[in-house]
């Protein structure tokens, strides 16, 4: 088959918004239904409780990013759509550090979220190093990011 | 599918804010007199709209605030059916007394069972066993045949107490939370514990202590009757081999020691649940301190009402989970 490439590409484009978006919104979800209890008893915690909330949704954004990234190379988006199977598979194993990583993250990250929302409850005056907790887990789907995108921006130029 | 209380638990969080810390229980012992008490109580959100200045009334309605909070936040109350048992079995023991000795039990009913004391009343009353819940139906024939054929009251209530702590373990068990697991050992545990005081210096004889004694896993209620039937120092000298060694001491000062002990201990054993985000354990663990802070109140406001003083109170009182 001809169109391997741009198959294997846009599998790893897939991959990439669909794992990354579902760990953000498994997490953005939990993280708003423990929000919702708290805002139940109290409304005045809203903008505190949103910005936990808000926490997990980036793994969906990076996802997306990679996503946009490889389409753009592969030729979707416009270009030249003749890549090889081997750059295509390149590109699908490009997208799956932010894949894994995301939905894992993402998820952990909601559950570290929740808790941080039942810190803040009780101790609103500790917001700002409880938000620390769960930013941490941020770390490793930007690292995730980063080596997708070294990779994505990279493939265009190997002699495959 | 393993249900997530992360909602539940998030309100809950917000409503351990209002649960009276150790400051407030002092502020109360320290309040000159008993409408201080109460006033602090109001502006604590106790009663309803500050109209119950019975103590009685007071603490009635806040249980039932607590259950109503409960059904609220959970579709399904049958997980802290092991809290409401205790109130079933009281309004079990209402009623066949109140049938065998032809009085009206009205007023004298728990709120937060199960099922309603009327129903449990009516069942009674038409020696229909099966209208009453699985758990009250043995209970209730047992109770019912031993009044009526031997008037004895006492034996009554030992098969009713029995049964009570029975099916709070069953039920515990039933479940895969750890703290209620806990609470149950820790409820049948101490029961069995002062049931054998109590038998020891009665001098009742070791089939009756036996037959009073509920099973648990850290208690050995063999020896323990066999401790109880001996003396009270053998109760003691069991005691020091189990995980309740530390309570000698408790039992040795007083029987309200002991239950002092008893509730610390749980209280203690509950507190990290105040990470817990996703499981009922956090639920479990604000009823019990709802129920302690409400075992507190009640400790102060009749102390206050029959001018005892506040070294006495301190003595009893048991430590806060906030």
């Amino acid at each position: 088959m001809d169109n391997l490439g741009i198959i294997f590409g846009l599998i790893g484009a897939a991959l990439a918004t669909f794992m990354a978006g579902t760990g953000s919104a498994i997490g953005v979800g939990r993280a708003g239904v423990a929000a919702s209890g708290v805002l139940a008893e109290d409304p005045s915690k809203f903008g505190k409780v949103l910005i936990f909330q808000l926490l997990p949704a980036t793994q969906g954004i990076y996802g997306l990013l990679v996503a946009f990234l490889i389409l753009s190379n592969i030729g979707v988006l416009g270009g030249d759509p003749n890549i090889s199977a081997a750059k295509g598979l390149l590109y699908l194993a490009a997208s799956l550090p932010i894949a894994f990583s995301g939905l894992f993250s993402a998820i952990y990250q909601g559950n570290c979220s929740v808790a941080g929302i039942g810190t803040i409850s009780k101790r609103p005056d500790q917001f700002g190093k409880t938000i620390l907790l769960p930013a941490m887990v941020e770390t490793y789907a930007i690292l995730a990011l980063l080596i997708s995108m070294l990779a994505v921006f990279n493939i265009p130029g190997l002699n495959l | 599918m393993k249900k997530d209380y992360t909602y539940a638990v998030a309100r809950i969080r917000s409503r351990e804010l209002s649960l009276l810390s150790r400051k407030d229980i002092d502020n109360l012992i320290g309040a000159k007199s008993y409408d201080d008490c109460l006033q602090y109580l109001y502006d604590k959100g106790f009663g309803d709209d500050g109209q119950d200045s019975d103590v009685s009334a007071l603490l009635a309605a806040e249980r039932k605030k607590l259950w109503s909070l409960m059904a609220e936040l959970t579709d399904d109350l049958s997980p802290f059916d092991v809290f409401r048992y205790a109130d079933d079995f009281h309004n079990l023991k209402v009623s066949v007394k109140a049938v065998t000795r032809d009085i009206n039990p009205d007023g004298m009913f728990m709120q937060n069972g199960t099922v309603s004391g009327e129903k449990i009343y009516e069942a009674i009353k038409a020696h229909n066993y099966k209208l009453l819940p699985e758990h009250l139906q043995k209970s209730a024939q047992q109770a019912m045949t031993t009044l009526l054929q031997t008037g004895d009251g006492q034996l009554c209530d030992v098969i009713i107490d029995t049964d009570c702590l029975n099916s709070i373990y069953k039920k515990a068990n039933e479940t895969d939370s750890e703290v209620i697991k806990l609470y149950a050992e820790l409820t049948v545990a101490a029961a069995d514990i002062k049931t054998a005081v109590r038998c020891e210096k009665t001098g009742k004889s070791l089939d009756f202590i036996f037959s009073a004694l509920a099973p648990c896993e850290s208690v050995n209620i063999t020896l323990l009757a066999k401790a109880a039937a001996k003396s009270i120092e053998d109760i003691y000298g069991y005691l020091s081999t189990t995980s309740y060694s530390s309570a000698v001491d408790a039992l040795k000062t007083s029987p309200s020691a002991f239950e002092k002990w008893c509730d610390d201990k749980l209280i203690d054993s509950i507190k990290p649940q105040k990470s817990e985000p996703f499981t009922i354990g956090p639920l479990a663990a604000y009823i019990i301190a709802r129920e302690n802070e409400i075992k507190a109140v009640r400790l102060i406001l009749s102390a206050k009402l029959n001018d005892l003083d506040s070294d006495a109170v301190n003595e009893r009182l048991r430590d806060m989970y906030v």
